[in-house]
């Protein structure tokens, strides 16, 4: 059981967690850049053109992994906030703290390709619709955790008040995301949908994972870097520190 | 049993301060209800004066001003009693904190969502809203604004220790209240256009239940994270 334990919380001490996020980045880019390659070539390349659609459906190998990835992201930042709040974590919350921005762009990449996307298809950049919109709010939800967290000077207090706004926020995500759809339906404003195709070529669909694949390599390798840097921000007193620099 | 007594009376004492300190200062108070009338009577001047249209999105522009103008006032619930130390007092009572918490803002939804919801037929009444619709309305806020000063205490606990005053506040609040202004506004909405209200009531009432339990152990654990 101890040495169980022992492993759990090896990695818990900011010191040790900067050499092995430091071991484990150069694994990340790289399976990153090839899933990436193999992704889009299969994206680009290789999937059929969509015969509703042209081409220009084609930015779901972007779109579709930004947007799994804004909603994951919070997910797991709330976590991490969670067990720093709760167990009084340095490492977890500066976890929480790094993978914030990056949560906040892939919501803002999913936004963008989106209407991007809209514009040839739909006609518009922009409807309001129930995702549409819940994507906007998460955005802001994003902007919140971080500006909170920027306007309290001492660390501690803003890692656990932005924290606490985490949590808040998770509960509220399913509240906001339902009250946003049935709000939509009401006002049956939108004449498009969302809803694709039933069916989806295979080459389609792999050069989709292949791309959530190559966006979750990447996240994780951006935040571990982020959180290097805070370790060293935050730690710079140590003397270990001293020695790495 | 003496100690049940004695934090119920604790309870009413914290709602009966909160509520003598905001009627010495009725300017507060006021303020927030002439920047709530000021707000609805910029929408025509912005979207010009044909009546049809104004009546169309009184409801919507109304909860939106109310929305704002219970955010200027949110800051208070907590801020001065931090700034002047006794909020560790009031923290340290035989009460549970969040109990605490709950007295705080029940005062201040009485002495500011309340008097919106108060003052809202009137306002209604320069859209030309016929008068059930105007009812309907003053119900919507007066089960919807409870709910703003309730998450709205979460990011006043939160902001306690944070430069950025009321700006950050409205900016981490206002994604977290939008359900209240969706079915708030739709409340109204629907029944003008006769679906009925019982679904919108519902689910407002749903929410209210919801933060009523939840919201004073958020912001009472804000609050400790400020007093550390």
């Amino acid at each position: 059981m101890s040495s169980l334990n022992l492993n759990w919380f090896k990695y818990a001490a900011p010191q040790r967690f900067y050499g092995l996020a430091g071991s484990l980045i150069p694994w990340f880019v790289v399976s990153g850049v090839i899933l990436t390659i193999i992704g889009l070539v299969i994206g680009l390349g290789i999937a059929p053109t969509d015969h509703q659609q042209g081409d220009s459906y084609r930015i779901i190998f972007i779109h579709v992994p930004a947007a799994w990835m804004s909603m994951l992201i919070y997910l797991v930042m709330a976590f991490w906030a969670a067990i720093g709040l709760i167990f009084n974590a340095r490492l977890a919350s500066m976890l929480a703290l790094s993978l914030a921005p990056t949560g906040a762009i892939m919501t803002f990449i999913a936004l963008w390709t989106g209407a991007v996307w809209g514009k040839p298809t739909w006609g518009t950049w922009w409807v309001w619709d129930a995702r549409l919109t819940s994507e906007l709010v998460l955005l802001f939800l994003y902007f919140g955790f971080l500006s909170l967290h920027a306007s309290i000077e001492d660390v501690r207090k803003a890692d656990r008040s932005a924290a606490l706004l985490a949590i808040v926020g998770v509960i509220n995500v399913p509240i906001i995301y339902f009250s946003v759809k049935w709000w939509n339906t009401l006002h049956q404003g939108a004449s498009v949908s969302l809803t694709k195709a039933p069916t989806m070529a295979t080459q389609m669909l792999t050069g989709m994972l292949i791309m959530v694949f190559a966006f979750w390599m990447y996240s994780i390798a951006v935040a571990l870097y982020r959180c290097r840097n805070l370790i060293l921000e935050r730690e710079r007193h140590a003397d270990w520190v001293k020695e790495v620099l | 049993m003496s100690t049940n007594a004695s934090g119920f009376k604790i309870f009413q004492g914290v709602i009966a301060r909160d509520l003598r300190l905001a009627l010495r200062r009725k300017s507060d108070s006021l303020a927030v209800l002439i920047f709530f009338a000021v707000v609805a009577s910029l929408f025509p001047l912005g979207i010009g004066p044909e009546q049809n249209l104004l009546m169309q999105i009184a409801p919507g522009m109304l909860w939106i001003a109310a929305l704002l103008a219970a955010m200027l006032s949110l800051h208070k619930i907590f801020s001065e009693d931090f700034m002047d130390g006794s909020l560790d007092q009031i923290a340290l009572t035989a009460l549970p904190l969040p109990l605490v918490v709950l007295a705080k803002t029940i005062a201040h939804w009485i002495s500011s969502g309340l008097l919106l919801a108060l003052i809202s037929p009137i306002l209604a009444l320069q859209f030309n809203l016929p008068m059930d619709t105007v009812g309907v309305l003053f119900i919507s806020l007066l089960l919807g604004t409870p709910l703003l000063s309730l998450i709205g205490s979460i990011g006043a606990g939160l902001t306690l220790a944070s430069r950025g005053g009321g700006t950050l506040l409205a900016l981490i609040i206002l994604p977290l209240v939008s359900p209240v202004l969706i079915f708030g506004a739709g409340a109204v909405e629907s029944y003008q256009s006769g679906l009925g209200v019982a679904a919108h009531f519902s689910l407002l009432g749903a929410m209210l239940a919801i933060a009523l339990f939840l919201a004073p152990f958020a912001s009472a654990a804000s609050i400790r994270i400020a007093l550390e």
